[in-house]
């Protein structure tokens, strides 16, 4: 972004044309082919590529033709003015089997037993091309399954597509640096620091590389409920943690218990999150909650209806504003509630018992 | 925050003072790591404790604590003798250069690095070096800035090493302070403070007070300043205050000097509490309110840069369990006031009528816009960066401000330094975070952090269990043996209620904004004798 501007601001970028499937679009110098394609609403097949992260062409899917002749990466290759690309031919169709095949072959995608199911970009390929695992027998290397170390994320690198999505998430969203692949060829595998299981490494615990990850191979631990993708209901809210004001997405099965969450990308937050926004808010379901107005009466807490609560609460406070002065009485709204809920705290200490002594934990 | 979380990109480097962002701000830690790491930028860092950005530095300052103050005198001191400065900046924008000149004048590299316990002053004078070329740096602060006895000072130093800098009303610059709870901010803007109606008007005015005489329909609007909370515990403590109500807050956990706190509460006559769970201090509490948690409710808050967001109902309360608005209209209705708030909207729609800042948010908008207040009306896009042209007096006024002592001084008895604070996986007082499986499960416990020097000096191994003890009260708790912290000075989060940090604090206040001194106090850790 940054040699897109000159020291004033001002953009320098020149403005492109280029021809994509015969339409013509624009773009500025310096974009990929695929982020003028996404600049335009067009779609180009893709794993290891993702908007937030620095570009690798690994996975060869987003391969487009250029100009008629030249097959290029179109995550990683410039646009240029005057281009004409193709994003699909029966050529690329079949290149984009092929490869999808040798990706199923490779792996143990196993869409059953998988919890991505639904909600897997490897997945939505498959179909797409309608690809089946070929029957010729390939040699593999099994490759470890870590569903324990971690009370946060399971990995099962049989599901890896070795994109490296989440060694980027790791180094480019979170700044951590703990996922990285070691060895070569078919023996590449993921691992954690210095060849540690995540659980036993220095992970965070933010969930960037699961939310990153286009298939199964990284997956959240389950937190309170659990549910096929495809019933879980969605809405968004802010995050009731620190000051940034995460916006995330919440996610509920069919019986209303929260199962996981994901960064929402419209917030500050740019779609990333922290332990606590990612794994903290099962409180909310937790059967230790209150649930009914508590008096204590000889020492002890009973349950009582409202009226009795709030009766209580508005004669002792009256009792002790008409005896004492408005002064005796004092609030603490709260930084954990809504604007609404803490105006009108003060407006009931201001206007009804008429004190200014009303504060919160801001400084706390 | 004068500046934007969006602008991090933007600026050419950063100084972090008094934050352990990566911690307790994870997701702009992470954002600013990022453009460290990985876009070359700078980064000074100034903290008591080796945190995870000081990794990431190009000058770390390990300062004692609550030597903030003279560490910024010092930077100035070194940019205004080599002439560093933004002198545009200064005479244009500016007024009472002279006195801080005249104030940093003695704070020489060396006489700040013995205040501070650093070894290599040359580094002040790198940094600051680095730091004026830096165009535009941010400052980000938090809670290690302003919670001390000179709180209200270190953040003026804050403002004006910014303001010597020309790093004000730019994007990519400014004083950021970081709000550690979701919607502190909105607290503060809402008037949920002992001096102020919303958008910051004060009660000691006459035109404010007949202003909400009219919008409210009330009388006799007190103009004397309420107390802050510190203070009405020590009312309560007195008898002076009689009855108090506490909607979602944990005193008995969050504020300094618990027992004092603890016998403050026992003294009301009524003590109504209203939260999702029976807290701590529900548990001294006459009558309890069951309320909603944040995913059951409507409503809006205000994150560190001032952007007011939407909250939406995700999950469907229990059903004798109200929302925080309801049951404090309830109460006032029952004291005989006739609010008729159907829902969180119609409360907003009066918000907006009453604090000018937030005139032109309206809820449609915020479902599909980026607002920052100052937004006066429903054209107006909000405001991404304050004091873009003018500050809010006119002119930027640079205070002079000395370094002080912190109140409680090591001594014999107390010779080391505690300073309090949270970490990662667990979040103030732990109401929530303490009933999340995942977070309590990865930092179950306390710990105090000891520099491996201390702990040969008070034999104590990694994982002992020790005791810590100060003026207030004495905790038990586990020994971490780590390099983290300055030799001399130790650390415990404050978050559980088995090894209670606050039970330790000292209750002084910044004489200004009455902020307690958590950062700073003197303590004793000595091995238990089996």
């Amino acid at each position: 972004m940054l040699n897109r501007l000159n020291k004033t601001g001002v953009c320098l970028m020149e403005k492109i044309r280029i021809t994509i499937d015969g339409k013509e679009v624009f773009g500025e110098r310096g974009q990929t082919i695929m982020e003028v394609a996404r600049d335009n609403g067009i779609d180009i097949p893709h794993l290891c590529y993702h908007p937030k992260l620095s570009k690798t062409g690994a996975c060869r899917l987003c391969l487009v033709r250029i100009d008629g002749r030249m097959l290029k990466t179109s995550c990683t290759e410039f646009a240029m003015d005057g281009m004409s690309v193709v994003t699909e031919d029966d050529g690329l169709k079949g290149i984009r089997r092929w490869l999808l095949g040798l990706l199923l072959l490779e792996g143990e995608h196993n869409c059953l037993y998988c919890d991505a199911d639904g909600d897997c970009e490897l997945q939505k390929y498959v179909k797409m091309y309608n690809v089946e695992k070929s029957d010729e027998d390939f040699p593999r290397n099994p490759r470890e399954v870590d569903y324990v170390t971690s009370n946060a994320i399971k990995r099962n690198e049989n599901r890896c597509i070795l994109c490296g999505r989440c060694i980027r998430a790791c180094k480019e969203v979170q700044v951590s640096n703990v996922w990285g692949f070691t060895e070569r060829g078919s023996q590449t595998h993921l691992i954690a620091d210095d060849d540690r299981r995540i659980g036993e490494s220095s992970c965070v615990k933010c969930g960037a590389c699961v939310q990153l990850c286009p298939t199964g191979a990284l997956t959240f631990q389950p937190v309170l409920g659990t549910g096929l993708n495809w019933e879980l209901e969605k809405e968004s809210s802010i995050c009731i943690y620190c000051g940034v004001g995460c916006k995330i997405d919440f996610y509920k099965n069919k019986e209303g218990l929260l199962v996981k969450t994901r960064g929402n990308d419209d917030g500050p937050n740019k779609g990333h999150l922290c332990i606590k926004g990612r794994f903290g808010f099962d409180f909310v379901q937790s059967p230790k909650r209150l649930t009914n107005p508590l008096m204590k009466k000889d020492g002890q807490f009973v349950e009582v209806g409202w009226d009795e609560a709030l009766d209580f609460v508005a004669d002792r406070m009256k009792g002790i504003k008409d005896k004492s002065g408005p002064d005796a009485i004092a609030a603490l709204s709260s930084a954990k509630c809504t604007n609404e809920e803490n105006y009108l705290v003060q407006k009931l200490m201001r206007g009804v018992i008429g004190t200014n002594n009303v504060d919160h934990c801001a400084r706390l | 925050m004068t500046n934007s979380i969006r602008e991090i990109p933007q600026s050419a480097g950063y100084l972090i003072i008094g934050s352990n962002t990566t911690e307790n701000h994870p997701v702009i830690g992470s954002m600013i790591k990022n453009e460290v790491q990985n876009n070359k930028k700078q980064l000074v860092v100034v903290d008591p404790r080796r945190i995870e950005l000081a990794k990431f530095a190009d000058y770390f300052f390990p300062i004692r604590p609550g030597t903030n103050i003279a560490i910024l005198n010092g930077f100035m001191h070194v940019i205004i003798k080599e002439s560093l400065y933004d002198k545009t900046f200064v005479d244009t924008r500016t007024e009472g250069f002279e006195d801080l000149k005249n104030t940093v004048e003695k704070y020489t590299p060396s006489y700040v690095a013995e205040i501070c316990g650093l070894d290599n002053p040359e580094d002040i004078v790198a940094a600051a070096r680095l730091m004026a070329s830096m165009k535009p740096m941010a400052l980000y602060y938090s809670m290690g800035i302003t919670q001390f006895v000179s709180g209200v000072n270190g953040v003026k130093s804050t403002a004006n090493l910014q303001m010597l800098l020309g790093n004000m009303g730019v994007e990519g610059g400014g004083v950021n302070p970081l709000r550690g709870q979701n919607n502190v901010q909105g607290a503060c803007d809402m008037g949920a403070l002992p001096a102020t109606y919303p958008a910051y008007q004060p009660v000691a005015n006459e035109d404010n007070k007949k202003k909400f005489e009219a919008a409210w329909g009330a009388k006799d609007l007190s103009m004397k300043p309420g107390l802050t909370l510190v203070e009405m515990m020590n009312a309560a403590h007195a008898g002076e205050i009689k009855g108090m109500y506490i909607m979602g807050e944990n005193p008995v956990m969050s504020d300094p000097n618990q027992q004092h706190v603890i016998e403050a509460l026992e003294n009301l006559e009524l003590l109504v509490v209203q939260d999702i769970f029976l807290t701590e201090t529900a548990q001294y509490a006459h009558v309890v309110l069951p309320s909603c948690a944040f995913l059951e409710k409507e409503g809006t808050a205000t994150n560190t840069e001032r952007r007011v967001q939407p909250m939406h109902r995700v999950l469907d309360p229990a059903p004798l369990v109200r929302d925080d608005w309801w049951i404090t209209m309830q109460i006032a209705n029952r004291m005989g006031a006739n609010w008729e708030y159907e829902n969180a909207r119609d409360i907003f729609a009066e918000i907006r009528k009453v604090t000018p800042s937030y005139a032109g948010i309206t809820y449609d908008r915020i479902e599909k816009e980026l607002i920052q207040w100052p937004c006066p009306t429903k054209e107006h896009p909000g405001t991404q960066v304050l004091h873009r042209e003018n500050f809010s007096r006119g002119k930027g006024l640079f205070t002079g401000v000395e370094y002080t002592a912190p109140y409680e001084e090591t001594d014999r008895e107390y010779p080391l330094v505690l300073t309090t604070g949270r970490v990662l996986p667990q979040f103030h007082t732990g109401t929530m975070s303490r009933n999340s499986k995942v977070l309590e499960e990865t930092a179950p416990e306390g710990f105090v952090e000891v520099h491996p020097n201390d702990a040969i000096n008070l034999n104590i191994n990694d994982g002992e269990v020790v005791s810590v003890s100060t003026r207030r009260g004495s905790i038990r708790i586990k020994a971490r043996v780590a390099g983290r912290s300055k030799a001399n000075v130790v650390f415990i989060p404050f978050h559980f209620y088995e090894s209670c940090a606050n039970r330790l604090t000292v209750d002084c206040l910044d004489p200004g904004c009455k902020i307690p001194e958590y950062k700073v106090c003197a303590c004793r850790v000595e091995k238990i004798q089996a």
